[in-house]
């Protein structure tokens, strides 16, 4: 089916503009950006000057199959990424069992086809994430492996790393780290710092980052392998992280919305909804990071979408699990970003859609003829207050609930097909 | 201005004139105590519960005694030892609790914030008996009280607050009440026992003991909570008490009637010399055992009172 989108702000990552225009969709690609009329028998979608944008590719999204069904689906994932605008999900193998193997990866891949997006899987990087053995990188790429991470189980065996980066490298595999210090970040529920000591919860130090950071930069020199900091979140972090890529090193990195968004003192009277992995950081560290991705230093904001039941979080801080729902608040938490001034909107697209798409080596993230049709259709300056019972994700653990945002989705394209928002409305004949 | 709160969760929460408010009514239970006939009926008729997820025998009695002397039934649940073992989640255990209608519920909790997560749980009246490394007001309330009536006054003092300071939730809330009443507040610790972030809170920060001790007015000298430490913060207990446990020479730094205090239990020869502790002249320490029978009985009674208030409006429906 062909679709024209008319009357659209087109938001262009790749060339940094936006301009107003009309695109066509034809063949799962996109046709045409700027046509001026409607093909014969094509669908025309009214856009009514809203934004159009490569929909978002977020790495790092936890999903709770196979083990946690009762956290996530593939199934609520889909449909709550489909509502944020997130076109493809590379999934996370924190999963139980991890996906460690070819088997549990073809498992997987399987199930996901129930999902109205795209969903890619990451496997881990040792078996069972347990940081002694490496598992079968060569299996798992031919299985559809984007990339390899224990994700927070950090390996502290450093000959273990050292082999496992070595044999990556050689077969040109992409590994994501999570910088952060075992020792210093044990046990810890906040950042350390007067907030900490106020509530006392125990914190850790941001150096612990720096430090884990400067151990995997010191291993990407030593093995040549291409690297991925899942998440850098403080301020001391990013001389090291700019002086790897300076330095030419494989190198990239991102942060999570959250940690642009919000900052320790959101904790408040230990509200477990705000416990994250790495914890929430002070406000300089947060304003830090944000110019560093408005310059480019840090190249993706992802949602580290992670699920969690309201048993598992309605607990003492210190005992409650970490992690946050994020698919459906990704988009409107990133407009205060725009609002603020902070980021242009061409510049917010290139770090959630584009250079997420390049470094897994994918093709979508982009607004140029010929690039698959994945697109959202949103209105940025749509006011309206969370209600989190109204998330699609199973889990509804969001710390913006109650919040007032701005920032609908109204419409998600995946392929050229609609995967989300009112038809009937905006749709009619040529 | 008295005493609104529901809940009497931590010092932070409360205002100079109802931290004055209690310390005045408890000077009154404080006579009632050394009377020979010790009963009050303020809470005549309501029911206390005291819930000990950390094992506690000092302040479980004092609360308990606290109770029976205003005349509330008290029940004791040593919930250290029973359902939460089996895993029942805390708000379980307290919606259980709550359905059982006590009117005062006395928690401690070994996880900082868990006291006011119960509390939102339930209908009744919640005091904090401390939660992880938070507060423990009533401890703070009670030797706000020690002070006062040792030094005439509660402002414009040189308290000095030694020893485990990042572990220790009686630091936290002294700390805060101190600095609310217009005190001076100094935090003496080795590096590693001090919390991240301290001076900001607006006290000063040593390291030397002696230098820290010169011309306080109160010494207020912390429990090692050896069980609290998952690691080496000191290299050892004679070390630890060489460089920062209290004895006569270190004492002689501060000024000449300086009063010596402890929460307790005392670890004698780690932190404080037991001669120091034994030193009528100059240890309260026994004074604020007996002040936090009273503190405490000061507190629920105010709770109890804005309790029945609370539910006459409901009953006639006027608006509070």
């Amino acid at each position: 089916m062909t679709l024209f989108l008319e009357n659209a702000r087109i938001i262009d990552p790749e060339a940094g503009v936006e301009t107003i225009g009309n695109v066509i969709l034809d063949g799962g690609l996109i046709a045409v950006i700027g046509a001026g009329s409607a093909p014969a028998g094509a669908r025309v979608i009214d856009c009514g000057g809203k934004c159009l944008a490569p929909g978002i590719v977020d790495i790092g999204v936890k999903i709770g199959e196979p083990g946690e069904r009762h956290r996530e689906s593939f199934r609520s994932a889909g449909l709550a990424a489909a509502a944020g605008g997130v076109t493809t999900i590379i999934a996370r193998p924190d999963t139980n069992p991890a996906i460690d193997t070819p088997e549990v990866l073809e498992f997987v891949t399987r199930r996901a086809a129930q999902a109205p997006v795209r969903i890619h899987h990451m496997a881990t990087l040792t078996k069972e994430r347990a940081g002694r053995e490496m598992v079968e990188i060569g299996f798992l790429l031919d299985a559809g492996a984007m990339a390899f991470t224990d994700f927070d189980h950090v390996v502290t065996d450093t000959r273990v790393l050292v082999r496992a980066l070595t044999y990556a490298r050689g077969l040109g595999a992409l590994v994501i780290g999570h910088p952060q210090d075992p020792g210093l970040s044990k046990g810890a529920a906040v950042t350390s710092g007067k907030f900490a000591s106020l509530l006392g919860l125990p914190g850790v130090h941001p150096m612990a980052e720096r430090l884990g950071l400067d151990r995997d930069l010191g291993l990407v020199e030593m093995t040549g392998v291409r690297y991925h900091a899942d998440q850098i979140t403080c301020a001391r972090s990013l001389p090291a992280l700019e002086r790897a890529k300076r330095n030419g090193l494989p190198v990239t990195a991102g942060v999570s919305i959250h940690h642009l968004t919000l900052n320790d003192l959101d904790v408040g009277d230990y509200r477990s909804f705000f416990k994250l992995t790495p914890p929430l950081r002070a406000e300089e560290d947060r304003l830090a990071v944000l110019e560093a991705v408005a310059s480019g230093l840090i190249d993706v904001i992802c949602s580290m979408h992670t699920p969690q039941d309201e048993e598992s979080k309605r607990l003492p801080f210190e005992e409650a699990a970490s992690g946050a729902v994020a698919l459906e608040t990704f988009l409107p938490a990133a407009m205060r970003l725009y609002h603020s001034g902070a980021m242009d909107l061409p510049g917010l697209f290139r770090a959630m859609s584009l250079n997420p798409a390049r470094i897994m080596g994918l093709p979508y993230g982009r607004m140029a003829e010929g690039a698959p049709a994945d697109l959202v259709l949103f209105d940025p300056d749509a006011p309206f207050v969370l209600d989190r019972a109204k998330l699609h994700s199973k889990s509804k653990n969001t710390p913006f609930d109650g919040q007032r945002m701005e920032g609908r989705v109204i419409a998600t394209f995946v392929g050229g097909h609609q995967v989300f928002g009112a038809e009937n409305r905006m749709m009619r004949d040529a | 201005m008295s005493f609104r709160a529901r809940h009497l969760l931590g010092i932070q929460q409360l205002a100079p004139d109802e931290i004055r408010a209690i310390l005045d009514l408890a000077d009154k239970y404080v006579d009632l105590n050394r009377r020979s006939i010790k009963k009050s009926d303020a809470l005549a008729g309501m029911t206390q519960i005291n819930m000990f997820f950390e094992n506690s025998t000092r302040t479980q009695a004092s609360f308990e005694l606290a109770g029976k002397r205003l005349g509330a039934d008290v029940m004791n649940m040593s919930v250290a030892s029973s359902s939460v073992k089996k895993g029942e989640t805390l708000i379980d255990t307290a919606l259980t609790l709550n359905a059982m209608h006590p009117d005062l519920l006395v928690v401690r909790h070994g996880a900082s914030g868990a006291v006011s997560l119960l509390a939102e749980k339930v209908n009744c009246a919640v005091l904090n008996a401390g939660d992880g490394r938070h507060e423990h007001p009533t401890q703070a309330l009670l030797d706000a009280l020690t002070i006062r009536r040792a030094k005439g006054r509660i402002q414009r003092l040189t308290v000095a607050i030694c020893g485990d300071v990042a572990h220790s939730r009686v630091a936290r809330s002294n700390l805060i009440l101190l600095g609310k009443m217009e005190n001076r507040v100094r935090l003496i610790a080795p590096p590693t026992l001090m919390p991240a972030g301290v001076a900001e809170f607006g006290c000063e920060v040593f390291d030397d003991m002696r230098k820290g001790l010169e011309g306080a007015d109160v010494v207020m000298m912390l429990r090692l909570q050896k069980e609290r430490m998952d690691g080496g913060f000191i290299p050892s207990e004679r070390e630890y008490y060489h460089r920062y446990g209290l004895d006569a020479e270190k004492l002689a730094h501060a000024k000449p009637d300086a009063i010596v205090m402890h929460p307790g239990p005392m670890n004698r020869g780690v932190e404080i010399d037991g001669e120091i502790a034994d030193d009528i002249n100059r240890s309260v320490i026994q004074e604020q055992v007996e002040m936090g029978v009273a503190v405490r009985m000061a507190c629920m009674d105010l709770l109890a009172r804005n309790l029945r208030a609370e539910r006459g409006a409901k009953a006639t429906g006027v608006m509070v």
